[in-house]
């Protein structure tokens, strides 16, 4: 036994692992479907956004928060909030009563574009806006409760009230956030129609090819000194604590990094999708999220993006036929991932599939060093 | 008189905590010399545990002072007060489970301690190096790869030792590191400690006599939170209120 393990980015396997999921999403998912049904997997992605970001915190660092939502919905909306602008040009409006402010406004009979709206006519300023609220927001709920020793069941409840409450607000303020319809009747981006079929095919693969620079940054934070202290202080908080490390500031890290993925998802969302409304920011999406990650296995990033496409496609699937049960069905399912498949479909994947996948790959080719030593014996 | 000695690496000065109006500490003073092992002994519920955490900063003292090398430690967070050389063992072994061996002692080598350098550490030979030569010291060279979770109960508190050994603290704090160790086991570790008590100061809580009588400098008794007797263990053994409260039966 060699004590001095190599450490390369990626191992064979992790390789493998990728390039399925590129294969899927590339070529696969384009070719299979038609741009109707691509643009709602390439919506489906944009929840893996938040589901990667929930292996970290939950998976990896035992932080549950039921309220990444909120930071989808704030990505979401810096976007549909700078599409809004651009939609609404003084001849585009010219009915209004106040002409060149988005229209829910002008219903809400408001005259003036608010103040804190201004920055969204600038694309590039509306790009930091889509990371840095979303993480500013995060820095200050993760600062107040982590540095309070706030975790486990409290810090979910408290994420939990903070998506039913930003909700609230959004749907309080009509006049400024388009109330409960959301921002809707986005139609360009720099002048180019993102309602074509072809703008909604690049934009599933400018989807893609982000969805995957969030997952080699979540690999690498997993690979990384910072991801094994993640699962130390998931088991043994006080170990660490006692060990040199602030607990907090690493938890405070790993939640705005959650944050940032989602919200990222949330603008692409918004992109692909064509409008951001309350629907994605309370509660219910959060919790959703969850689940996706947890039917993916909550510790695998690249289980949460299959976890996500297939609770997804369930949902679509089913609630066209069965909409009343549905969500049942959807509660029924986390339950039963959580009782019976802990580690979700990658569990199911390392402990079914590979051995038997791997068993095959060496009776054909001989001996594959590389994948046989990690493969649990059966 | 002691007060204000240079030469003590630890004073414990007046020291009280008060959980809801019970003092599981009641001004308490002692010190501790450099290279000494202080054993710190007492029946069940005499605040041993309540000082050990007190001085690494795990519960918050009502009042006195805990002087760490000219630093007051009551001000300090726990990651401060490790960073000053304050190194602490729990009761029962707390290792990661679900991390290697190898991964166990990497984490607790003092470097990359902040979010970026955690995030940019990197695993270069002086690291590796260190952590062989931590692994042979403390028994587990061949179980580097093994997850801590297969380890003994014995193993996990030799690798909790490691733990501490990696970051090379000047004062080590124990809290029963025999509890629960087979009679072998406990002969390799009080080899373990003698070795690493050399060149630190070390505070020990225990329940075995003999093992006391091995590794210790100095015995202090603890009782209803105060110091009942102090000396060498000799003295202590033989002083009538210990044997009272806590040898006579």
């Amino acid at each position: 036994m060699t004590p001095t393990k190599k450490t390369a980015f990626l191992t064979p396997k992790e390789m493998i692992g990728f390039a399925i999921l590129a294969a899927l999403i590339f070529v696969v998912l384009p070719l299979a479907l038609d741009t109707f049904r691509l643009n709602l997997f390439g919506k489906y992605l944009t929840y893996a956004f938040v589901a990667v970001g929930l292996v970290l915190c939950w998976g990896a660092g035992g932080i549950l928060s039921l309220g990444q939502g909120v930071f989808f919905g704030l990505g979401g909306y810096c976007m549909a909030m700078f599409l809004k602008l651009e939609a609404s040009t003084p001849e585009n409006t010219a009915i209004q009563s106040t002409p060149g402010i988005p229209d829910f406004m002008d219903w809400n009979q408001i005259t003036a574009l608010p103040w804190w709206w201004e920055p969204f006519h600038s694309f590039g300023l509306t790009l930091i806006a889509i990371i840095a609220v979303p993480v500013v927001f995060a820095f200050i709920i993760a600062f107040a409760m982590f540095r309070r020793r706030v975790g486990g069941v409290y810090f979910a409840i408290i994420t939990q009230a903070i998506a039913a409450i930003l909700t609230i607000l959004i749907i309080g303020q009509q006049g400024f956030t388009g109330g409960v319809n959301g921002i809707t009747d986005l139609r360009t981006l720099h002048g180019w129609d993102i309602r074509t079929d072809e703008a909604k095919n690049i934009l599933y693969f400018v989807n893609g090819i982000l969805l995957f620079a969030v997952l080699f940054a979540a690999h690498y934070v997993r690979k990384s000194k910072l991801g094994r202290l993640l699962i130390a202080m998931r088991d043994q908080e006080d170990r660490v604590r006692f060990s040199g490390y602030d607990v907090a500031s690493f938890k405070i890290f790993v939640f705005c990094l959650g944050a940032a993925f989602s919200a990222i998802g949330g603008a692409m969302f918004t992109l692909q999708v064509g409008f951001m409304s309350p629907t994605l920011v309370g509660i219910v999406p959060s919790i959703e999220m969850v689940i996706f990650c947890a039917v993916g296995g909550r510790l695998s990033i690249i289980g949460a993006v299959y976890g996500t496409l297939l609770v997804n496609f369930a949902k679509t699937t089913f609630s066209e036929s069965f909409p009343e049960v549905w969500l049942l069905g959807l509660g029924a399912l986390f339950i039963a991932v959580v009782m019976a498949f802990p580690r979700g479909l990658a569990g199911i994947w390392a402990d079914w599939v590979e051995p038997r996948l791997s068993s095959l790959f060496s009776r054909k080719t001989g001996d594959d060093s590389t994948a046989a030593p990690k493969t649990p014996a059966e | 008189m002691v007060q204000n000695n240079p030469n003590f690496v630890l004073m414990v000065e007046d020291l009280t905590v008060s959980f809801d109006g019970f003092k599981a500490v009641n001004d308490l003073s002692f010190y501790v010399e450099p290279n000494e092992c202080r054993v710190i002994i007492g029946p069940n519920g005499a605040g041993k545990t309540t000082v050990l955490d007190l001085i690494c900063g795990r519960t918050k003292a009502t009042g006195g002072s805990v002087n760490f090398k000219g630093q007051e430690l009551l001000n300090m967070r726990e990651d401060q007060i490790v960073h000053a050389g304050v190194g602490r063992k729990f009761q029962t072994p707390s290792v990661y489970e679900d991390l290697t061996v190898f991964e166990n002692l990497e984490l607790s080598y003092p470097k990359g301690h902040n979010v970026f350098g955690a995030l940019f550490f990197r695993r270069d030979d002086t690291v590796k190096d260190r952590i062989q030569e931590i692994a042979e010291m403390i028994f587990l060279e061949e179980l580097l790869q093994e997850k801590a979770a297969f380890l003994s109960h014995g193993q996990k508190q030799w690798l909790e030792i490691g733990m501490l050994l990696i970051q090379d603290p000047e004062l080590l704090m124990l809290d029963e590191p025999v509890a629960g160790m087979s009679v072998a086991e406990r002969k390799k570790t009080a080899e373990l400690l003698n070795r690493i008590i050399a060149d630190r100061s070390v505070i020990v809580i225990e329940h075995d006599m003999g093992f006391v009588a091995d590794i210790a400098t100095r015995v202090t008794v603890l009782h209803q939170g105060k110091v009942l007797s102090e000396g060498s263990m000799e003295r202590v053994q033989n002083d009538p209120k210990v044997i009272e409260v806590y040898l006579g039966h």
